[in-house]
């Protein structure tokens, strides 16, 4: 091999992308060719410090905690399509659905409704930013909202309560627009949602409903035009206690 | 999805041992710790949604560095990152290593900071190729797939990456001379 011929796979080489083959080839002239032979090196000894100077950032602990929540809460979160084994339970499976079709679908859009806000509240926990609105004061948040939201509601006064506001944010849910609102209990945050209650958008047509999934409470109700979701970790009496007040503020 | 989780582990038993070096890549990608974050956590939504079309017996790591890398190059800083034209890019492989003086004296005497700013200081295209091989210890073959281009771009781009680091680091050698000569 000539000079230029080994210069040309030097990086190949450091690399550790040269076949067997080319390696025979290769060593014989490094051994015997002290100017290659430094390039070679030089090469590998700027690999090295690059590679050392590469690793250089690391995620913070509660970065890697927030993520690992996540990233689990969202591989169970559709519990419905937990696979069952194939053929044996598949037949089982479809005769279930087959005898309660119409109690499943309302139940599976329930979940995927709830799973979908589960994610959003799981997001915005993951997020740097949750809110973009920040404030304790309900006469801030409030209007942050206006010409942003095709409805208004009113939030309740929470001295005293336990509860404080962190802010709140612009939603997304079945193609519509709503509110995101951040509150804190001791070190438990709650998302609450609120969204217009239109015909044929809204997989809650029915009343009220309070229920626990992945260890998330949730609540559900529809108040003048509104529904509301209120989902959290938190003890499902503090979720109680939150719609509690968000209703007594609406009336 | 129920072959891959079975077969291939959980998304979260394969992502997360990559997760602390995802983040490196993403930080040097967008200077910026929020921005990183952000970055790896759209990552791991993404991938996650999409695991149920991951091809298992594919390359899972350079499959989480392609997203990453796509969602960087569609965030703000990554639009602005690309402006720097790679027109004159072949795949002509690699080029001949620039000869000179002794990298082995310039780089013993080389602060692992100035690497590090050297680093900082290269295009974004630069910088990823250079961690990538470097840092992340990947084949060209994963490089090539990382970035969707062609191996011979892998290895005429990654020379054009070294050859712009060791120039930069020689500036910064003859700067720190010069600073020494001074006082």
């Amino acid at each position: 091999m000539t000079c230029d011929e080994v210069r040309s796979k030097l990086e190949p080489y450091v690399d550790s992308e040269l076949s067997d083959g080319e390696l025979a080839e290769f060593e014989p002239h490094l051994r015997n060719c002290a100017s290659c032979a430094a390039d070679a090196l030089g090469l590998l000894q700027m690999k090295r410090l690059t590679r050392a100077a590469g690793v250089r950032y690391s995620p913070t602990p509660d970065f890697r905690l927030r993520m690992e929540q996540s990233i689990r809460s969202k591989s169970k979160a559709p519990w419905w399509s937990i696979r069952f084994p194939k053929l044996a339970l598949a037949a089982l499976a479809a005769a279930v659905l087959l005898a309660s079709v119409i109690v499943w679908q309302r139940h599976a859009e329930r979940d995927r409704a709830f799973t979908e806000l589960a994610d959003m509240h799981v997001a915005a926990m993951a997020s740097t930013n949750p809110v973009d609105v920040i404030s304790t004061d309900r006469h801030t948040v409030k209007p942050w909202f206006a010409g942003k939201l095709p409805f208004s509601f009113d939030l309740p006064e929470l001295q005293n309560s336990g509860f404080t506001l962190a802010g709140g944010r612009v939603a997304y849910f079945e193609h519509a627009s709503g509110a995101q609102l951040l509150f804190t209990v001791r070190k438990h945050q709650i998302s609450v949602f609120i969204f217009q209650q239109q015909s044929g958008n809204m997989p809650f047509s029915l009343g009220t409903s309070a229920s626990t999934k992945l260890a998330f409470h949730m609540e559900t109700w529809s108040e003048r035009g509104l529904r509301y979701f209120i989902i959290s970790d938190a003890p499902a009496s503090d979720v109680h206690a939150l719609s509690r007040l968000l209703r007594n503020a609406a009336h | 999805m129920a072959d891959a989780q079975s077969n291939f582990g959980s998304f979260e038993e394969l992502a997360m041992p990559l997760f602390a070096r995802l983040y490196n890549f993403a930080h040097w990608l967008t200077q910026d710790r929020s921005e990183a974050e952000d970055l790896v956590q759209e990552t791991c939504l993404k991938a996650l949604k999409g695991f149920a079309s991951f091809q298992q017996g594919t390359n899972f790591r350079a499959w989480m560095y392609r997203i990453l890398r796509n969602t960087f190059l569609t965030s703000r800083s990554g639009l602005k990152s690309t402006t720097i034209s790679l027109d004159d890019e072949e795949d002509d492989g690699a080029e001949p290593v620039a000869r000179g003086t002794p990298e082995s004296i310039l780089l013993a005497s080389m602060e692992q900071q100035t690497v590090q700013g050297v680093l900082e200081a290269l295009s974004v295209q630069f910088r990823e190729i250079i961690l990538l091989c470097d840092v992340e210890e990947m084949s060209y073959q994963e490089i090539a797939t990382t970035l969707a281009i062609p191996i011979g771009t892998v290895m005429s781009r990654l020379s054009r990456a070294r050859r712009a680091m060791r120039e930069s680091l020689s500036d910064a050698r003859i700067r720190a001379t010069s600073r020494g000569v001074s006082r």
